[in-house]
């Protein structure tokens, strides 16, 4: 056989069989798919997104989202985390260019030792870079560096009806705003340009402060927010009205520069019997927390990652919740309306579903980057339940009244299960954010809370 | 780390195997020569392997499995990194076997690609190396390869044969020292196979990657299973006697 009809055989890019089932973090709702393309070209998205039926279609990354945000029952999913190069870095200005599914653990490991971080970064490092724009994620540093999007300079973004679109301050700038924070329902990402950020070193030098009331708290954070500038809060969410917390807040430490060595840690084998995390072992388990946490506190070296992902040690850590997975609540209360959050938590302490996982953050004044950016001023909390049905989701229904009637929000990455009401009052905007959607891209957190097919 | 640093010519770069292959490679700084069919993906990868640590990366844009490019494929090798080690061989193709046994047209390219191509450029490097008595020749084939099987026989015996053809290369190169390794993996999550169902036992391309590393970096050994398991699973499928295992539709 002659060596060029060879050529003319080759395979188009296929759909996998849907055989791992794809489910989000918090493992609900179990979902499955009817397609799962994994691309590792950006020309092969390109077919893909040619040859696709309209509103079948929904880009995946590291599945960090805990509910439906980045699920699209019974159509199609676009696995992007093979879609991993780094196409570039501009050693003088600190951009980076990255295709949509390099994770931010990948951006770590490669520019941390030239002395750059990223610039926010959300409580796990394996998202990919894709999943931080389209969520708009925040960290430990909102008060004084935004949201992730705050630092995307520019993004090519494969779309659907117009091919590959570059969007940046100059050019396209509604679908820049629309694509961060846009659930990636406004196409795929190709790549983006992030501003990384010049650190010393992998070291942090951290401040445990524990605390006994909300005032003190805001006392903490006010206090805080000028001098550190990472910030967040650990709370005890058994302890009701009489909240109890450590406080943690951190710089990078000048001078230290030997490096960190990652290790790798024990992994979650299976999900765990559902029994296992109940009120009496998570109690005693946040008894033990806070009063550990107690003992260490006053001013101590980290290294980075102790600081900022400390669940990343525990790989698998979602299976801690059983078969029927968890739920996550975060929501953010307006800075005008603190009785709010005592009343959230008396709520939930009264429930006795409080899981050892609460954190409690004061988000600063910058301006949203997206136009369905959660972050606003005000405090956030998030809190895990284990998923026990019924009683589970009229808990939440409950602290879904105190958050809509305080004038709050709650955030689409986390979500399964917030009405369409409780949706547009969170982001009264999202008619004007609906012509950017990309004509083939749909997701089940866009059904279910705006109606659409 | 720059006196041992090498220079890698690999065949068939943006293969899932060889990107992650040669993301190791470039962290550790080494040269690479990239030869694939497209100049776009080409491109991408180079910009990924620089950041990475590469201290140079070349590309070639080929088609491989038309043999007829061979000679300028080889002549921009020499030309270009005429100090080369190492020649990974890392491309292949896997069609459903289905179409292989309706079609064959698909058949023989299965086996052009797969085989015929493979033996025709590692040729020419062999010729090469064996002159200037150094270096290794590395290619990847498949435990697929091991015994023909119902349900992949095509693409399992023309990685087969290959394995074959490495065999009697390493020998006939054992005196020139220079090294032939035949790489073995099991069945891997990559491109080539996602229209197969995945279980647990597909592989995780970068675990591959980093076996055949550092069996790179080594002088043994001359057959790499990997993951390891693949050896004595091998071993096993080869002693199942011919009369029980013609039953069997695995």
């Amino acid at each position: 056989m002659s060596g060029q009809s060879a050529a003319t055989l080759r395979k188009v890019t296929v759909a996998a069989p849907p055989t791992t089932r794809i489910l989000s973090w918090g493992r609900y709702p179990k979902t499955a798919h009817a397609r799962v393309y994994k691309p590792a070209w950006n020309d092969e998205v390109r077919e893909i997104l040619e040859n696709a039926a309209p509103d079948s279609l929904l880009p995946y990354g590291l599945g960090r989202s805990y509910g439906d945000s980045c699920l699209n029952a019974g159509r199609g999913l676009i696995d992007c985390r093979r879609l991993n190069r780094i196409l570039g870095f501009d050693e003088s200005s600190g951009v980076v260019r990255c295709e949509g599914g390099v994770s931010l653990s990948a951006i770590i490991d490669v520019f941390l030792p030239k002395g750059w971080f990223l610039p926010v970064t959300p409580g796990t490092r394996f998202v990919t870079v894709g999943g931080a724009v389209a969520n708009d994620v925040h960290g430990k540093n909102h008060h004084c560096a935004g949201t992730f999007g705050a630092h995307v300079r520019q993004i090519g973004l494969h779309r659907s009806d117009e091919g590959l679109v570059t969007c940046s301050p100059r050019e396209n700038s509604d679908m820049l705003h629309a694509t961060i924070g846009g659930l990636g329902l406004t196409g795929v990402i190709a790549w983006a340009d992030i501003q990384l950020k010049r650190v010393s070193g992998p070291w942090i030098d951290a401040d445990l402060v524990p605390f006994e009331s909300l005032d003190s708290f805001l006392y903490l954070s006010r206090e805080s927010d000028g001098r550190f500038e990472y910030t967040v809060a650990w709370l005890d969410c058994f302890s009701g009205r009489n909240l109890r917390g450590i406080f943690f807040r951190g710089n990078h430490a000048a001078g230290r520069v030997e490096n960190v060595h990652r290790k790798r840690g024990p992994k979650v084998p299976f999900a765990l019997p559902g029994w296992i995390l109940n009120r009496y072992s998570v109690k005693a388990f946040n008894t033990a927390y806070y009063k550990l946490h107690a003992r260490k506190k006053g001013a101590t070296v980290l290294p980075y990652d102790s600081f900022f992902y400390p669940l990343d040690s525990i790989r698998q850590w979602n299976l801690l919740y059983g078969k029927h997975g968890f739920l996550q609540y975060q929501c953010v209360i307006p800075a005008t309306n603190m009785d709010a959050i005592e009343e959230l938590l008396e709520r939930i302490a009264r429930s006795g579903m409080g899981s050892f996982l609460g954190v409690l953050k004061q988000f600063g004044s910058a301006p949203p980057a997206g136009m369905l950016s959660f972050p606003r001023p005000g405090l956030t909390i998030a809190l895990d339940f284990a998923m026990r049905g019924e009683r589970t989701l009229h808990l939440m229904q409950s602290l879904d009244e105190v958050v809509q009637q305080s004038g709050g929000a709650l955030y689409p990455a986390k979500d399964a299960r917030m009405s369409p009401a409780l949706f547009a009052a969170s982001f009264p905007r999202w008619r004007s954010f609906v012509p950017y959607i990309d004509p083939k891209m749909s997701s089940s957190f866009w059904r279910r809370v705006t109606g659409a097919q | 780390m720059i006196a041992n640093r090498k220079k890698i010519v690999v065949l068939g770069a943006t293969s899932g195997i060889a990107v992650e292959v040669e993301r190791l490679l470039a962290r550790q700084g080494h040269e690479l020569l990239l030869i694939a069919r497209s100049p776009q993906r080409l491109a991408e990868l180079r910009a990924d392997l620089l950041v990475r640590g590469s201290s140079n990366v070349l590309t070639y844009s080929a088609d491989l499995a038309s043999i007829q490019g061979h000679a300028a494929v080889f002549d921009f090798v020499r030309r270009s990194l005429p100090e080369y080690d190492t020649v990974l061989l890392a491309y292949g193709s896997m069609h459903d076997q289905n179409d292989s046994e309706t079609s064959v047209d698909i058949l023989l390219e299965e086996l052009q690609v797969n085989f015929v191509s493979a033996t025709a450029i590692l040729t020419l490097f062999a010729a090469d190396l064996e002159q200037r008595r150094t270096g290794c020749i590395a290619a990847i084939t498949s435990v697929a390869g091991d015994r023909g099987r119902r349900s992949n026989y095509v693409y399992g015996s023309a990685k087969g044969a290959l394995s074959l053809f490495l065999q009697g290369l390493r020998s006939r190169l054992y005196p020139a020292g220079v090294r032939v390794m035949t790489i073995k993996p099991g069945p891997v999550q990559t491109s080539m196979t996602d229209h197969m169902r995945h279980s647990a036992r597909f592989a995780d391309p970068e675990q591959v990657a980093r076996d055949i590393v550092r069996a790179l970096e080594r002088r043994s050994p001359d057959i790499l299973y990997t993951p390891k398991i693949w050896r004595y699973v091998m071993t096993a499928v080869e002693h199942i006697p011919e009369t029980l295992f013609k039953r069997l539709s695995f």
